[in-house]
């Protein structure tokens, strides 16, 4: 992965394949303590001790088409070579938290990247799934949620690709006048 | 630029609703973008910008773009299936901006399926 919106995706992905209704996605940019930090939660079936432990083994996947579950390990090791980690948590029937943190400043930290194509991806594979973005940035705070879309376009599904579109720009707007520029 | 505001969204949705209308609410083709981990880290959202941005300029109304996850092949991604309705799913493999832009321009707006992008034809299971 080349930026940090693209793991947001994949680690989306693994929300929706643990069939949760809702996925909140976090990110915090504080430049004073240099850091980045994101969350990615969702309320899906979460995990077991067991798979929980074994999670962030790039050789243990719960899928059957492939032997490997590179995801998270790798956004693991983004972050460790750029000064943070990864902490994971989750219990079944509560869903799972992803929480990431980097040091803004490293040389090695992977850009934030293409955050509103993220969330578009996101909302086009799945337009029923309720996502809250909330990004932070030195105290500016931009927030978007898909119910709040939903509401105003009725029967017009999220996916349509116009309405892809305006979500798109609407949050590279929103992200634009809280100074993210990670 | 204009700013961009929730006022947008309702003349969008007003604009889709009187074309829905019109057609009665069918969609013609469906293309899928193949989101695992394998497909991201390949390229797989760079082709879904070139489709949405091809989308956008045609002004095409009757297609649906969505995504799904690894399906075993990670080495030939990023894959997307075309399904036009009525017509068997076509896989394309080592997809590129580039190829995204010619398969939508010939397969999916004029019907020529891109026959040198082909993985497969018909469906595979999804697990």
């Amino acid at each position: 992965m080349q930026e940090l919106a693209l793991h947001i995706v994949d680690i989306g992905e693994n929300s929706i394949r643990a069939e949760a209704a809702n996925i909140w996605i976090l990110i915090d940019e504080d430049d004073a303590q240099d850091r980045i930090a994101i969350e990615i939660r969702d309320d899906g079936v979460g995990m077991d001790e067991e798979t929980l432990e074994r999670a962030l083994d790039p050789f243990y996947t719960t899928k059957k088409v492939r032997r490997v579950g590179l995801g998270l390990p790798m956004l693991k090791e983004a972050a460790r070579r750029a000064g943070g980690d990864l902490s994971l948590i989750s219990a079944p029937s509560s869903g799972t938290r992803v929480r990431v943190d980097f040091q803004k400043s490293h040389w090695d930290r992977q850009p934030l990247g293409d955050v509103p194509g993220a969330i578009m991806t996101l909302v086009a594979g799945n337009p029923g799934i309720n996502i809250h973005y909330r990004h932070e940035c030195n105290g500016k705070v931009f927030k978007f949620e898909t119910a709040d879309i939903r509401d105003i376009l009725g029967d017009v599904p999220l996916n349509n690709a116009e309405v892809l579109s305006f979500i798109k720009e609407y949050v590279r707007e929103g992200l634009g006048e809280i100074g993210s520029s990670a | 630029m204009a700013k961009i505001t929730i006022e947008d969204l309702k003349k969008i949705k007003e604009k889709v609703q009187a074309e829905t209308s019109l057609r009665e609410g069918g969609k013609r083709v469906k293309v899928t973008v193949h989101m695992g981990t394998c497909g991201i880290a390949s390229g797989a959202k760079t082709v879904m910008d070139a489709l949405m941005d091809e989308i956008g300029a045609s002004g095409a109304t009757d297609i649906i773009v969505t995504t799904s996850g690894c399906m075993g092949l990670c080495s030939r991604e990023p894959l997307v299936t075309v399904e036009i309705l009525g017509q068997e799913p076509i896989k394309y493999e080592y997809m590129t901006p580039n190829k995204m832009r010619q398969v939508f321009k010939r397969h999916i707006l004029a019907g020529e399926i891109q026959t040198p992008f082909v993985l497969a034809r018909g469906t595979e299971e999804q697990k």
